[in-house]
């Protein structure tokens, strides 16, 4: 399996769709392009299966190593693990969908398709990736197209909130050249060059005390992506100005290089550090989970009520990885991928009833169920998976959070998972209330009554979506045996610190 | 032997040959449009540009004082390229300028002159070649002949080029007086850093400082930006300051190599305050020369902090650089110039709304401003990752998180740019303009510049090997 061909479809879409003639061939090719990518994924994960079943325990799978700027050590150097996998599916998923929400994408269209391929080639590279420099050129590739779709297409205060995610995306990545430059220039390989490479990175052993000064460069740095606290204001913001595709790309790809970056790049490279540390992530993460769940109880936006309910989300995720056990790790990993799925979903369900009601304050919707059977329910399985309901992605992910940070015997650490499990109750009342408001209860507009229901690119999205969440949500091993090995590595790796 | 004058001065026999070329055309009777003039000139320019990859031979002249290596046959064809670059963009300007001629002239004056000055072996041949690298631009500065603006940047510079040579050569009789020699690598070896030595190395840093605008010394630059024609500006910001630049790295890594760990704590000050201060001036412009101006101030920052890394890493990295900043560079101020020459509009305000109007420009701009900002795919990224990974090897990472957080602040103004094409509303936008086919030619060369020059990278192990280091 060649894995550049997950570069080289994007581009080749890309370019495509700036040969295109009309808006027509535009989408087409660019649906086209997105089910390729969704296919190849696939296909990965089954040339995965095979691999491991054929015996081959490598750490990581269809390697390929390019020199790239030979004297300095960089390498175009690709391969995939299990949770690498995970994250390219969750990918091609939201792509494809992400797509067919903006099929009637009619102002500057060729423009519009293009950067969001070039958003998702960003995030297939970044996933792919075994050298830290590609992985950070492909993270801050994935910035450029967000400024534009945001400001260009979006609504309210879209160059604003286009400038804040801009430059605080830009910080982020300035923080992470700087841990990234720390882990270069104090690692040697045995011929005493200095490697950008993963894989040989995680064998040698950085000193502790460089470890202690770079780690929060590089975990703050990918934290910013992944809406840390307190670095956490361009995501209410950015969502909820974005139009609904680069919204779903935002939420469900570009928050997950930040988690992603944080668990492969800081914490597997730096493990003496990511244990000194860890308190400060738990207390960050807990403080985000508990502050984004409440400050979600007081909005009234839909968008701003989804895009705080992901600052609380991703709380979780950067919990998970704080808790540094091999449970919780997965759990993190796993609730990328349902937060991913579950947040596209709902911001699509939005989309489609922004579209029509052009209203996306609560107070003015109402009783939408009676006038758009399809895409209330859309709506109400994305709320129910968001606070956890068991049968959707959302409960398993969690759940194994929350199983796996108890694990950890310590204190305050144990306070913070009671902390954030007690958070669920707030979720609940969040989502019920807009959902209540919104799908139930009576007509509040009369002019509502003539729209109409999801559209066929609508009801497609909206069901690939779906499927991964149920996917997940209900035969959730599959999912928890491909994270595991890659998990276990870096658990290990971690480990090997607290024995010594 | 002729053969060696011949081939080792090949760079500046061409361009003294089109020199002369040129100076007959005007001295002869005949009436040639403009048109044909600037077609004409632009092949010959090409022709150069060409013959710059052949037939160079290494070796020294008039016993060390010229010199030439593959290195410094690289930056003069970079050189080279960026001129026929500028030439290109300068069409519609110069199209119905009346003393075309002699702005060629001109240029290629200071050309020639930086080439000797990057050749130079010896401060007096330097000396020689800085003279004539910046007179000449005094008098190109002035030629939009009707504008003020442009006469006042002329005297500025005439001033403050004056000023700084002075202080070089002030510099440079001393240091003559302190070594009895004027050879770069006699003097390399007679210098132990004593107090007279630090003396005589500020003032001629002072000197370098002035021609490289290096925050104290940039006082002159906006000014002289904002006053010279597009083409000139861009000549100044792009040509000149390479070059400099090229042969500061000889002096500061050659002659004052023994005084590195003095001279390491001055860049780093110098470079601190030149991104700082390049950046936040760069906020508050409206004009775009002005803003570029700023801009390539704190460019001229980041290029320090690869400089001090005294490394084979650096060296290459800051040349690397100055190429991709050549490309990016001169893809903006093309823009600028079609766009200032056919409406007359300079601000960044008159930029809002382009993108409905000129499509193909502002995508131009806009790619010229990412890579200007370092972001990918662009290679303006790779230039200032490098750049500041030379620097990084030397473990200042104070000096690192500085530049990484400044690199927040030049990309809040470059996106405000962007941001005025792409999304502000405007309700009389600039008109469509018609692009004319040479600059369009240079602008695509930009942008395959910008785009290939990072992931092409031979290119940088070409330049990798060649630094002698």
């Amino acid at each position: 399996m060649n894995l550049t061909l997950f570069l080289l479809f994007p581009l080749f879409t890309a370019v495509a769709i700036l040969i295109a003639q009309n808006s027509k061939q535009i989408r087409t090719i660019a649906l086209g392009g997105s089910l390729l990518q969704l296919g190849m994924a696939v296909k990965l994960l089954l040339a995965y299966y095979k691999e491991r079943a054929a015996g081959n325990t490598s750490q990581m799978l269809f390697e390929y190593i390019q020199n790239w700027f030979t004297p300095l050590g960089l390498q175009y150097h690709i391969g995939v693990d299990g949770i690498s996998i995970a994250m390219i599916l969750l990918t091609s998923f939201i792509v494809v969908a992400g797509i067919l929400v903006s099929w009637n994408m009619e102002t500057l269209s060729k423009e519009f398709f293009f950067l969001l391929l070039l958003l998702s080639l960003g995030a297939y590279g970044f996933f792919i990736s075994l050298d830290i420099f590609t992985m950070f050129f492909f993270l801050e590739v994935a910035v450029i197209p967000k400024f534009l779709l945001i400001g260009i297409w979006g609504s309210g205060k879209k160059e604003y909130s286009a400038m804040k995610l801009a430059l605080m995306l830009m910080g982020g990545s300035a923080l992470i050249m700087v841990g990234i430059f720390g882990i270069y220039f104090n690692s040697h390989t045995s011929t005493g060059a200095h490697t950008f490479d993963l894989l040989l990175l995680s064998k040698m052993n950085i000193p502790i005390e460089i470890q202690k000064l770079f780690f929060p460069f590089a975990f703050l740095g990918f934290g910013i992506f992944t809406a840390i606290f307190p670095f956490h204001t361009w995501v209410p913001d950015g969502h909820a100005s974005a139009p609904t595709a680069a919204s779903m790309f935002l939420a469900g790809i570009s928050m997950k290089l930040g988690g992603y970056g944080c668990l492969r790049v800081a914490t597997f490279l730096m493990p003496d550090a990511a244990h000194a540390y860890s308190w400060v992530i738990i207390l960050l993460a807990t403080i985000a989970i508990i502050y984004g769940a409440f400050a979600t109880m007081m909005q009234t936006d839909l968008k701003y009520i989804n895009a705080y309910s992901s600052v609380s989300h991703c709380g979780f995720v950067l919990l998970g990885i704080g808790m540094l056990t091999q449970t919780s790790i997965t759990g993190a990993v796993m609730q990328m991928v349902s937060h991913g799925l579950m947040t596209a979903l709902f911001f699509a369900a939005i989309g489609m009833i922004y579209s029509r009601t052009h209203t996306r304050m609560v107070a003015q919707l109402g009783g939408l169920l009676k006038i758009m059977p399809f895409i209330s329910t859309v709506f109400v399985i994305a709320g129910l998976s968001s606070l956890g309901l068991p049968g959707f992605s959302g409960f398993v992910s969690e759940m194994t959070i929350f199983m796996g940070s108890w694990q950890n015997p310590d204190k305050m650490y144990r306070l913070a998972t009671i902390l954030a499990c007690a958070s669920i109750v707030v979720t609940a009342v969040y989502i019920l209330r807009a959902a209540g408001k919104t799908i139930m209860g009576p007509i509040t507009n009369q002019s509502y009554e003539k729209l109409s229901d999801a559209s066929w690119n609508e009801k497609f999205a909206a069901v690939v979506l779906i499927s991964g969440i149920l996917i997940v949500g209900i035969a959730p091993f599959w999912l928890i045996n491909l994270i595991q090995p890659g998990t276990e590595i870096i658990i290990n790796k971690l480990g090997a610190v607290i024995s010594h | 032997m002729l053969n060696e004058y011949l081939q080792v001065l090949k760079f500046e026999w061409m361009l003294i040959a089109i020199i002369f070329i040129l100076l007959f055309i005007k001295v002869g009777s005949k009436e040639w449009k403009n048109e044909t003039l600037l077609y004409s000139i632009n092949f010959l320019l090409l022709a150069n540009l060409i013959a710059g990859f052949f037939y160079n031979l290494p070796g020294s002249l008039f016993n060390g004082m010229f010199h030439s290596n593959d290195l410094i046959f690289l930056q003069k064809n970079i050189l080279n390229l960026g001129v026929y670059l500028i030439s290109l963009i300068a069409y519609p300007w110069l199209k119905e300028h009346k003393h075309l001629l002699e702005f060629y002239i001109l240029l290629l004056s200071t050309l020639l002159g930086m080439f000797f000055m990057i050749s130079s072996g010896n401060l007096l041949i330097f000396y020689l070649g800085l003279e004539l690298s910046t007179i000449p631009l005094a008098a190109l500065a002035n030629f939009d002949l009707e504008k003020r603006k442009s006469s006042e940047a002329a005297m500025k510079m005439i001033i403050s080029s004056a000023f700084s040579s002075a202080l070089m050569l002030f510099g440079i009789s001393l240091l003559y007086g302190v070594t009895g020699s004027l050879f770069f690598n006699e003097i390399a070896l007679l210098i132990h850093g004593g107090p007279m030595e630090i003396f005589i190395f500020i003032l001629i840093l002072g000197g370098f400082s002035f021609k490289m605008s290096v925050v104290p010394f940039h006082l002159w630059t906006a000014d002289v930006y904002e006053g010279a024609p597009v083409a000139v500006t861009a000549y100044l910001s792009v040509i000149s300051k390479s070059a400099i630049l090229f042969i500061f790295m000889t002096v500061m890594f050659t002659v004052f190599r023994n005084l590195e760990p003095q001279w390491y704590f001055m860049i780093f000050l110098l470079s601190v305050l030149t991104i700082l201060i390049g950046n936040l001036f760069a906020i508050r412009q409206d004009n775009m020369k002005r803003f570029l101006a700023f801009s390539s101030i704190a460019q001229v920052g980041f290029i320090l902090i690869g400089l001090s890394g005294v490394s084979k890493l650096g060296m290459a990295s800051v040349i690397y650089f100055l190429l991709i900043y050549l490309f990016s560079n001169i893809a903006a101020f093309g823009v600028i110039s079609i766009v200032s020459a056919s409406t007359g509009k300079e601000n960044v305000s008159d930029f809002k709304g382009f993108y409905k109007t000129n499509p193909f420009l502002s995508w131009v701009l806009a790619i010229a401003l990412f890579s200007l900002a370092g972001v990918p795919p662009t290679a303006g990224f790779f230039g200032k990752f490098f750049l500041i990974m030379a620097g990084a090897e030397r473990g200042n990472y104070v000096w690192i998180i500085f530049a990484a957080l400044n690199m927040i602040i030049s990309f809040y103004y470059y996106l405000r740019v962007v941001k005025a094409m792409f999304m502000d509303e405007n309700e009389n936008p600039i008109q469509k303009i018609m692009v004319p086919a040479l600059p369009k030619l240079a602008m695509m060369i930009c942008l395959i510049g910008i785009i290939s020059t990072g992931f092409l990278s031979w290119i940088y192990e070409t330049i990798y090997n060649l630094c002698n280091f």
